[in-house]
């Protein structure tokens, strides 16, 4: 067996990349909840894939075709069922553990240098998992697919000049059609899945060159033994291994009450629309997008003007993008800092939570001037948080780690 | 401060999911819409709900997505049985439309296009699309109306292309009409209850529970494999509980040597 690994590690580093990222990569020995969804976000992207595969095998892009192969899928195709709904309950769950990893970065300052490429990567990994998200939408061709993706492709019908070319261009069609289909089947089964594994990669490779941050935001690495070896560090294998297998199973539980016992999820996660084929002459009453789009769409439909609308809502994600830029304060962890900075992030996560709630509303006179109000006080964060935290009168850090 | 804000996190995680979770089903009218008594695991129910369907509705709508002989297996009939109650077709080469087929109909669209003004929407995974309530509700509203081509109209749907096709079991009902004042301070007349003026074969109750075991039916027809999703639910579940604590337990013996 040794002599294996010997000829192999001749060959291939194997047991030099197990020793960087697993058995030797020493991670801070305080990680608390808010630590396990990096790793189940990771565990998601592989159930994605190996479900997305087996649903590939009999799914049929094609217009006529489509929502007919998805029912097969559903009665025909042994437990057939099972990986679709694993599938549609995984794509919410990904988003669920993605927003609770990024909220943990906002409260322990992970984005802060030397970790503003890793946000970068992870930033991108969002944007990419929203376009994933959006392409794997149409593909059961219902009614809320396809108007979906008819109001959301509209929108780069509204950037001057060249939007309409752009728009029929994107389409490959003048509306949402089998051309549509066909190359969002593409994109969703293997374009946007490559960029995903690169970047996920590129995000771990960044995360093991600088390390871990953690709950009380300050380096591990300045507190080395003779060997070198962080004093507040353990080794991620076994360590961290067994405990998220712990967090892996809670996790489970929940993925499973979701899919065996509510898979439509109260229509969050199949729309009761989605049930009904495509129809191109028939627009329903109400077109949402699915739960997790829904704030950015409340601020898009917050604005009266439709390409200031787009533009805000885009300015409403790039403005993530450059939060290592925005926040100047040399403390990382929430626990040290000020409370200007913890009401300021509490009215952010009320802002975004009220947006994702208003956006999946009908739109009325109350609904709009809400959204109005958290939209503005979603980039009030950011100008805030730009303002304070260059003087931002914050607590002692300690030099080691507390629990 | 932490908890706090972990809290409002996922207070406004669940509170999403919940309101529009809980919005209550109403038509687009705004109608009402009664609460279906059904039991999917009666299949009982499910075997008289699969009759009336065979009987009033299998002649226009489809159910293209399901198969004879899966609700032969999952209702616990012969495939006899099943033939004798619901294959009334044959297929190209003349011969009776075999067990394994799907549920098609013999209508053609432009014939129904002609017979009711639009095309007749295949009921495979309608429960899914329109909920049991909202089935069950309009199934009981039609009421005489003779200003549409097939004299009857529905609260639920107004306008319907679907005539009244249970009315010799419920009978025929009028709506009677209330005055309201809307927000706006317009008056408006609206619906207010049904009443039957011909008696049907079946009373009041009888139809309530007639229409029930159809519901019941077309929500089976919508997801047949709900009955055994929810029997292996648990054994996951149970299994996953029991690999928790042995997770747990391995990650505490690992731990013990950590020291904070």
């Amino acid at each position: 067996m040794s002599s294996l690994l010997g000829w192999i590690d001749d060959r291939f580093p194997l047991t030099k990349m197990w020793n960087e990222h697993l058995a030797q990569y020493y991670a801070p020995k305080n990680f608390n909840f808010w630590y396990f969804f990096g790793s189940l976000a990771l565990m998601v992207l592989v159930i994605q894939i190996i479900s997305g595969i087996f649903l590939t095998m009999h799914y049929k892009p094609d217009s006529h075709l489509a929502f007919g192969s998805v029912e097969f899928i559903m009665r025909d195709v042994p437990y057939g069922w099972l990986i679709r709904y694993i599938h549609t309950t995984g794509a919410s769950a990904f988003f669920v553990v993605v927003y609770l990893h990024m909220f943990r970065a906002l409260l322990y300052g992970s984005f802060k240098k030397p970790r503003e490429l890793l946000w970068l990567f992870g930033m991108f990994i969002y944007l990419a998992l929203m376009a994933e998200a959006f392409m794997g939408y149409l593909l059961p061709w219902g009614q809320m697919s396809y108007w979906g993706a008819q109001v959301i492709t509209s929108l780069f019908g509204a950037i001057p000049v060249i939007g309409n070319d752009l728009l029929t261009w994107i389409r490959g069609d003048f509306v949402i059609g089998d051309a549509t289909l066909n190359r969002f089947f593409a994109l969703h089964v293997i374009a946007l899945p490559l960029v995903l594994i690169f970047l996920v990669i590129a995000h771990i490779l960044a995360l093991h060159e600088v390390g871990s941050n953690n709950p009380d935001g300050i380096e591990i690495k300045k507190n080395k033994d003779a060997n070198g070896i962080p004093l507040d560090g353990i080794p991620f294998h076994p360590y961290y291994t067994v405990k998220d297998i712990v967090g892996v199973v809670v996790f489970l539980f929940f993925f499973a009450i979701v899919i065996f016992y509510i898979p439509a999820g109260g229509g969050f996660l199949l729309e009761d629309n989605n049930f009904i084929p495509a129809n191109a002459l028939k627009t329903p009453a109400e077109i949402s997008p699915l739960w997790y789009f829904t704030p950015f769409y409340a601020i898009l439909r917050a604005v009266p003007d439709k390409l200031l609308g787009v533009g805000t809502m885009g300015a409403s994600i790039v403005i993530l993008f450059l939060l290592p830029w925005i926040d100047r304060c040399k403390v990382k962890s929430i626990r040290y800092r000020s409370a200007i900075y913890k009401v300021n992030l509490t009215i952010f996560i009320i802002s975004f939570g009220a947006l994702a709630y208003l956006g999946m509303h009908p739109v009325t006179l109350t609904n709009t001037m809400l959204s109005r109000l958290f939209s503005f006080l979603y980039f009030a964060f950011f100008i805030v948080l730009f303002i304070t935290s260059k003087n931002e009168s914050t607590k002692p850090v300690p030099d080691r780690v507390t629990s | 401060m932490k908890k706090t804000l972990l809290t409002l996190f996922m207070s406004s995680l669940l509170a999403c999911f919940s309101l529009a979770g809980s919005v209550p089903a109403f038509a687009e009218e705004g109608v009402h819409l009664d609460k279906a008594p059904i039991n999917i695991s009666d299949k009982a129910s499910l075997r008289r709900g699969a009759k009336i369907f065979a009987e009033n509705c299998f002649s226009c709508h489809s159910a293209k997505f399901m198969r004879f002989n899966r609700i032969a297996k999952d209702l616990d009939m012969s495939k006899s049985d099943v033939r004798k109650m619901m294959i009334f077709t044959r297929d190209a080469k003349g011969a009776p439309t075999k067990i394994g087929a799907v549920m098609k109909v013999a209508m053609d669209a432009a014939y129904q296009k002609r017979a009711f003004g639009t095309t007749v929407p295949d009921l495979s995974v309608e429960a899914r699309a329109r909920g049991a309530d909202w089935l069950y509700t309009y199934l009981r509203s039609f009421y005489i109306d003779p200003s549409r081509p097939t004299g009857a109209n529905n609260a639920v749907f107004p306008k319907v292309g679907m005539p009244n096709i249970l009315w010799k079991q419920q009978g025929l009902q009028k709506a009677v009409y209330k005055t309201i004042v809307q927000e706006d301070g317009v008056k408006a007349n609206v619906i207010d209850h049904m009443e039957i003026v011909v008696p049907g074969n079946l009373n009041q109750v009888q139809f309530d529970k007639y229409t029930a075991d159809l519901v019941n039916f077309m929500v089976y027809l919508a997801e047949p494999i709900q009955n055994v999703r929810r029997s292996m639910g648990w054994k996951v579940l149970g299994f996953l509980v029991i690999l928790f604590v042995f997770a747990y337990m391995l990650k505490k013996e690992y731990w013990k040597d950590v020291h904070h």
